[in-house]
């Protein structure tokens, strides 16, 4: 089960990721033939592995927030006193979801400044949509025999929610976790227009000095990123699933 | 004691239950049926307040079921419905305890409880203790839905059409099951179903239900020879009536001295089993034993036939 091919595959993408992180200066014969005479073949303006953990950083904080109001918008809009609410929180997190992050750095940057912040909003109200609709789906497509049984059992409203139906709904909610992750982890660089420090930064430097091997390690570190990332959150759903067994 | 006091339940301007009134004898079966849309189901979780009733009141041992919380009620009622409704995240063992874990019993009796339950319905504690719901035949999950109906020891279950998703041959084994189950703890049990045979096979009292009301509550062999209308008379089947006034008595009841030839049939059987019997091998008469193998007698072709006649 471990040493299955595709996770071969996964670990082989991960073990050359960390060695480019720690050691970059191991790859930089195969990234010359990029970049024009005399220019550096590898990120010279700071380190690749610290961009990279607060880039993660930037993502996890900005999802973690996601995760806390999308599934609390969730439960309170699939309780009967908060029902109808539902239209409403609907339309917000839409919102959230077509605003397009650029604009929201714009808006953001003269209220909070230059930095993490506008970055942190924009990929927050970005990230809200597929894990608001995924928990919405599954906390309102529970097998409605088990959530009778839960209820003729003498289960209190809380109980319901704490000991049935957010266990059986967690492998939905997590999908929608995971679709907000990778979507975040691309999202993130731009932040880096607003001088967050993110992998952007490797990016823009490069579109700036016309160096395509820099825009290569950049896209490609948080492309092997969001693959690892996505990989990894859906072996635990399907763990959790199996679990849950529905 | 259960009483149903001119109990109603209106969704807007549809009555799904108009002004039933019943009362249920502790330790019996009550067995509620009626074509689907009839209210039945409605009525059964007015009891445990599933559904609040728009008017009347519904008393169990004398006290109004709504002199305490909803939930606090329906701890101390048993619930089992069709499909089971097992918590697919929790083992056979977890989902038995579910009421004894909520109203805070130690664990020690918990896991008694668990344990004897499953040894009740023939399942091995060790084995299928630890098991998932969906690591379960059908059978053995309609038994586990059922024990966890009486974990923690309720003086009434309510069943919703339980034994509706099984097979027939596995059905008239939960059938048997449940019988012998409401013997060893006398249990009141109030079951709603839309097979008149399971009806007849289980219940002490029939409540027939039709658009919302109940049009007869009788004894079984009441409903076969005085049905009170129309209804009622189809719904019981008028070509089966002999055969389910049979199916209600034993051969004990009919047995007279006298000697017949071949093997004898316990005196428990019922005199439609009894017929079947004499049909099919061709004779006019069986001998009786009682369970200890004693001969009682014969029961005859002819005075069962009698029987089945309409009684005057």
């Amino acid at each position: 089960m471990m040493f299955t091919l595709p996770n071969l595959f996964r670990l082989a993408v991960l073990v050359v990721l960390l060695a480019f992180l720690l050691q970059p200066a191991w790859f930089e014969a195969m990234l010359t033939p990029l970049v024009q005479e005399n220019a550096p073949a590898i990120y010279n303006q700071g380190s690749l592995f610290w961009l990279t953990v607060l880039h993660l950083r930037t993502v996890f904080i900005a999802t973690f927030a996601a995760t806390v109001v999308a599934v609390s918008l969730a439960i309170i809009v699939t309780r009967k006193a908060g029902a109808e609410f539902l239209p409403l929180s609907r339309s917000l997190v839409n919102i959230g979801q077509t605003f397009p992050p650029v604009a929201v750095l714009a808006l953001a940057v003269p209220i909070y400044g230059f930095g993490e912040k506008p970055t942190l909003i924009a990929l927050f109200l970005y990230g809200l949509l597929p894990i608001f609709e995924n928990a919405l789906t599954g906390l309102t497509t529970l097998p409605p025999t088990v959530v009778e049984a839960a209820r003729g059992a003498g289960m209190t409203g809380s109980q319901r929610l704490i000991r049935i139906e957010l266990p059986l709904a967690l492998p939905v909610i997590l999908t929608g976790v995971r679709l907000s992750v990778v979507i975040s982890l691309a999202t993130a660089t731009i932040g880096s227009t607003v001088a967050a420090k993110t992998l952007g930064e490797v990016i823009i430097a490069g579109l700036q000095s016309n160096n395509l091997a820099f825009v290569l390690q950049g896209g490609l570190i948080v492309a092997a990123l969001a693959v690892l990332i996505h990989d990894a959150l859906q072996g635990l759903e399907r763990t959790l699933a199996g679990r849950v067994h529905v | 004691m259960i009483q149903i006091e001119e109990v109603t339940k209106r969704y807007g301007d549809t009555t799904v239950v108009n002004g039933v009134t019943l009362t249920v004898a502790p330790h019996t079966v009550t067995v509620i049926v009626g074509t689907s849309g009839s209210g039945k189901t409605t009525l059964l979780r007015m009891i445990n307040r599933l559904v609040e009733p728009t008017a009347g009141i519904v008393k169990i041992d004398g006290e109004d079921n709504r002199s305490i919380p909803g939930y606090e009620l329906r701890r101390r009622i048993g619930y089992a419905i069709q499909g089971h409704g097992l918590f697919p995240h929790r083992t056979v063992a977890q989902n038995i305890a579910t009421v004894p874990t909520l109203l805070g019993w130690e664990k020690d009796r918990t896991e008694a409880k668990v344990e004897e339950l499953l040894k009740l319905f023939q399942l091995d504690p060790a084995d299928f203790g630890p098991r998932y719901p969906h690591e379960l035949s059908g059978g053995q999950q309609q038994r586990v839905g059922v024990a966890r109906a009486l974990a923690a020891e309720p003086n009434v279950l309510l069943m919703d059409e339980p034994f509706g998703a099984l097979d027939p041959i596995i059905r008239s084994k939960a059938q048997e099951d449940l019988t012998a189950i409401q013997k060893h703890f006398g249990t009141t049990i109030i079951l709603v179903t839309h097979d008149m045979e399971e009806a007849f096979h289980l219940a002490d009292k029939i409540a027939v239900m039709d658009k919302g009301e109940v049009v007869q509550y009788a004894t079984p062999a009441e409903m076969l020879v005085k049905p009170a209308t129309p209804f009622v008379e189809t719904l019981v089947g008028a070509s089966e009536r002999p055969f389910r006034l049979l199916g209600i008595e034993t051969v004990g009841e009919a047995v007279e001295p006298g000697s017949a030839e071949g093997r004898p049939v316990p005196e428990v059987l019922s005199q439609r089993d009894a017929l079947s019997e004499l049909l099919w091998s061709g004779r006019s008469a069986l001998p009786v034993a009682a369970a200890n193998g004693e001969i009682l007698g014969r029961v005859t072709l002819q005075a069962i036939v009698k029987r089945a006649a309409r009684p005057r």
